[in-house]
């Protein structure tokens, strides 16, 4: 290790088998109250043929040592309450601490979604003043907090397009996609039944408006575009692409992953948007927690509002809250219950402590982003120079000339105690190194992570082996991700002798 | 602002550096028109105190203080301190999709565990990192079949959960599939002469829940024989975790559909749960989601990655498995915590708890006048009863002694507008049923 870490150093992490190499008979880690009803014989309640009767390698540990295993599985992770994790498109911003206490409380984690609804009015509540705030930051008409996550939102979004369409005379057939947008994209929209058709970006890796004129038909149902991009600039065009879809009769609809570049800065249905998701595991700070649960609201233009989700939230003329089911042009239910309530619940929490203050959240983030963009430009390659918004994507083009690629420098900026940003995507930079720092970093968290990617591209031209062959301060190396894949094993299974004995 | 770490010295600095004036120079790509000129009308800003006090209000306008039997997919259960605390250590919880394995290992091989946990728990081969929740896994698993046997008709059980059903339907819509329902017996269990009558050689893939949505056990060795004798897939939904320490897994399904939130995941108004989809080692391909897979590193020592991407959106685009990409990753690790903590023995007591609960819980309201259970099939801690008056009368009276009835099944089903499920857990003491069965007596005496 050289003397220019200064972030990283080696902790004590220990070893850790797998839960199930624990385990023995005869212990457990939880106990229940005495049973005290008469007790059953099942045997007899279910009829013997619905028993289980095998439980081959089911654990069998103490409570200690469930916290001590897992306790020590979590320290071979890296968080973003350890340092910064500047993954472009993922926003890994600060997690408030006050957002999970809230969602434990009792009457609101504890609330069952079939109970009556006079009886849930607090959570109706919680639900009705986090759509108002998500129209006023988007400046959209209606809105639905169903979807889990934002592919989900996504399907909802096209669904909702695919709807009016036919309400219209025709759902069309093509869903028009720039070929920097995140794979979900194409993924959904063939799942809504759409096919899919790719337009390139142009020269600065801004949507080509004129591509999209020439494309857009009778055929065409929607444009689906990230805006800011994936390469973290603003389309610029995007009203006038707004004009040629309606003109058409088509639809524009956002992907809202960066919408942490605008809350409070400007609101996409001022721009011509119909129809967008939010990831309120983005912008709106719930944690990732290791790959979700996120929450991907959608909101909507007027027009769109009679084809929403069931149920839809409405206000009584009492005055009370209620869940109405009971609409005709609905798309259907896209998930059971009321969605990832829990989730919503920090999303209000988070708007709520910065009220009309988020726009610092926004103007902090993009500082950081061209912060970091102005001390790396010198050593890294800038593909497209448009102004950076949230994110910055540089390219590995000056280090290839060394054999170094972005998954390298990527995984040499572990050893400095980072989380590598994003590599290899938006598919339009090759090589990309795509960073996000969020609002969340101090200017001394920049700094450190400024000097480590510099010492990266020193090391790449001076000792290029160190850095191809990094990390070196993880307690495993790079992993055989092909034999993972070709020989894959995706459980454990108890050795032939102890299932004999189970 | 708490959340920000920049002092205004600093973003001045900060600023120079870049060769901008001002912060607003830093959004002259958004043309001007677009730009917002006046603050977002929206509440706060409010302290950490206020936030708690603004939700304790929220809360205190829910169902406190009221004695709820309601299950019905969200189930009331146990859960240990102990789960909660490995949930909130930042390295779990502020961490992203764990991509870059050697800084992701503890998630890993998490998800690892959670993946063999559901394996042994459902008699299946594989199992995802997870879905979004049942009714999505449901659907997806669905959409699985329609892959792997190239057909488009799938026979849905009207005892599945009316929301999954919904669900599956508003995905369905716009593929193609057709989409019919086979009724329920006397004994609540799907009629096996439909689907007998119904299945054949285009059926895709044939839907039960077991416990189905009365609570009534199904016999899927019996439906599997059915199923596959056209070479269709059997789909399985179980979205009472517990009833698997007790009930033979379903291992004769191709496809099995599992909500997990009973294994340590409060109600919380519907969500965030966690659903599953486990299969057959020969259907993983065309499995969706997200897996975590063993392997090794240039030393030789064992570690885990996410594996088989080659399914996936970020990799297939629009020829993917799935659109899913953020899955329950946290929520699949509160329901290893939580399996792990329980344990063989822990989760076979749990069950049969369920069972004496809602065994005891039933022949308490059986003796109650104009009371009957609705279905003679075997039940686990759920059933449904048939009352002399609609549902919803009753519990209007049932909520005068702060308890919340039997959820009415006619808004699902027409044809049983007076009949109502009753779910019964360890959670309820025995003091509760009894209370539940007193003042059903009570309300059903008075005259109509």
């Amino acid at each position: 290790m050289t003397e220019k870490i200064k972030k990283a150093g080696r902790h004590v992490s220990q070893n850790e088998g797998l839960i199930f190499e624990k385990s023995a008979a005869g212990k457990r880690g939880m106990e229940l109250p005495p049973l005290d009803v008469p007790a059953v014989d099942a045997r007899q309640a279910l009829g013997a043929a619905h028993l289980r009767e095998a439980w081959s390698g089911f654990p069998e540990v103490s409570e200690i040592e469930v916290i001590r295993h897992f306790t020590r599985l979590s320290t071979w992770n890296y968080a973003i309450d350890l340092g910064m994790y500047p993954l472009g498109s993922c926003t890994m911003k600060y997690n408030p601490r006050v957002n999970e206490f809230v969602a434990r409380l009792e009457g609101i984690a504890t609330e069952h979604p079939y109970q009556p609804q006079e009886l849930s009015q607090g959570c109706l509540k919680i639900l009705q003043v986090l759509q108002q705030c998500l129209l006023e930051i988007t400046g959209m008409d209606a809105i639905t907090l169903q979807p889990a996550a934002g592919a989900q939102g996504e399907l909802t979004g096209l669904l909702l397009i695919r709807a009016y369409l036919e309400s219209q005379g025709n759902p069309r057939k093509k869903v028009l996609i720039p070929d920097s947008a995140h794979g979900t994209n194409p993924a959904t929209a063939t799942i809504a039944g759409y096919q899919v058709e790719n337009i390139r970006s142009d020269a600065r890796g801004q949507m080509d408006v004129e591509r999209l004129r020439s494309l857009v038909n009778g055929d065409v149902a929607a444009l689906m575009v990230t805006n800011p991009s994936t390469i973290g600039v603003f389309e610029q065009r995007i009203a006038e692409a707004a004009e040629i879809l309606h003109a058409a009769g088509a639809l524009l609809y956002m992907d809202g992953a960066n919408m942490n570049a605008l809350a409070g800065v400007a609101r996409p249905g001022d721009f011509g948007v119909d129809v967008m998701h939010l990831n309120l595991h983005k912008t709106f700070s719930t944690p990732h927690g290791g790959g979700g649960p996120g929450a991907g609201p959608v909101m909507v233009k007027k027009i769109l509002e009679p084809f929403l989700p069931v149920p839809v939230l409405v206000e009584k003329a009492d005055g009370s809250l209620a869940l109405d089911t009971n609409r005709a042009h609905s798309i259907g239910r896209v998930r059971a219950f009321c969605g990832n309530f829990g989730v919503l619940v920090r999303a209000l929490a988070y708007t709520l402590a910065y009220g009309p203050g988020i726009r610092q959240a926004t103007e902090d983030a993009v500082l950081n982003a061209n912060y970091i963009r102005a001390r790396l430009t010198d050593l890294y390659e800038l593909p497209y120079t448009l102004p950076s918004m949230h994110e910055v994507v540089f390219s590995d083009a000056r280090q290839k000339k060394f054999g170094v690629s972005t998954i390298d420098i990527a995984k040499r900026l572990i050893d400095y105690g980072f989380h590598p940003y994003t590599t290899a995507f938006p598919l339009i930079v090759p090589g990309a190194l795509m960073i996000e720092p969020t609002e969340s970093e101090s200017k001394e968290e920049c700094d450190l992570f400024i000097e480590a990617m510099r010492a990266i591209a020193e090391e790449a031209s001076s000792n290029p082996e160190l850095v191809k062959t990094a990390p070196h301060a993880t307690r495993v190396g790079r992993l055989d991700e092909v034999t993972a894949a070709r020989k894959p094993i995706l459980r454990w299974k108890p050795q032939a002798s102890s299932e004999a004995a189970d | 602002m708490r959340y920000l770490p920049k002092s205004p010295a600093e973003r001045q600095e900060m600023l120079r550096a870049i060769g901008a004036r001002g912060m607003e120079e830093l959004f002259t790509s958004i043309p001007a028109a677009h730009r917002l000129d006046r603050p977002l009308r929206l509440p706060g800003p409010l302290s950490e105190m206020e936030i708690i006090d603004y939700f304790r209000a929220r809360a205190a306008e829910n169902s406190r203080g009221y004695t709820s039997f309601l299950g019905a997919g969200v189930y009331q259960h146990l859960r240990s301190v102990v789960t909660d605390a490995i949930l909130q250590r930042g390295e779990f919880l502020t961490s992203y999709t764990p991509y870059q394995a050697e800084i992701s290992q503890g998630t890993l091989q998490a998800i690892f565990e959670f993946q063999t946990l559901m394996c042994q728990l459902t008699g299946q081969e594989v199992a995802n990192a997870s879905m979004w929740d049942g009714s999505t896994a449901l659907t997806e698993a669905v959409l699985m079949a329609e892959r792997l046997t190239g057909r488009q008709r799938v026979l849905v059980a009207r005892s599945l959960h009316p929301e999954y059903r919904q669900v599956l339907a508003t995905y369905a819509h716009n593929l193609g599939l057709q989409v019919e329902e086979i009724g329920f017996s006397a004994s609540g269990q799907l009629d096996a002469a439909a689907l007998r009558a119904a299945v054949s050689p285009t059926t895709a893939a044939v839907v039960v829940q077991s416990p189905n949505f009365f609570g009534v056990v199904e016999e899927v060795a019996l439906l599997a024989e059915l199923t596959h004798a056209r070479e269709a897939l059997l789909v399985v939904a179980v979205t009472e975790g517990v009833s698997l320490g007790l009930l033979r897994p379903p291992a004769e399904a191709d496809i099995v559909a599992l909500e997990g939130q009973s294994f340590g995941l409060p109600p919380s108004y519907g969500g965030p749960f966690v659903g599953v989809i486990a299969t057959r080692e020969k259907f993983v391909r065309q499995m969706p989601g997200r897996l975590a897979g063993q392997t090794t590193d240039q030393h030789g020592r064992r570690g885990f990655v996410l594996t088989l991407a080659t399914r996936e959106q970020h990799i297939r685009r629009e020829k993917a498995t799935s659109n899913i990409c953020t899955n329950q990753a946290l929520c699949a690790l509160a329901a290893a915590v939580h399996l792990c903590l329980l344990g063989k023995a822990g989760l076979q007591e749990l069950a049969q708890q369920n069972l004496a609960k809602a065994r005891f819980a039933a022949a308490e309201l059986e003796k109650i006048p104009g009371v009957r259970r609705a279905f003679s099939g075997p039940t686990f801690n759920e059933f449904a009863i048939e009352l002399p008056r609609a549902v919803k009368l009753v519990n209007a009276e049932l909520r005068k002694d702060k308890i919340i009835g039997p959820l009415p099944l006619g808004g699902f089903y027409p044809e049983l507008s007076k009949h109502g499920l009753v779910c019964v857990t360890e959670t309820s003491p025995r003091a509760d049923i009894e209370r539940l069965a007193a003042s059903l007596r009570r309300a059903l005496a008075l005259p109509q």
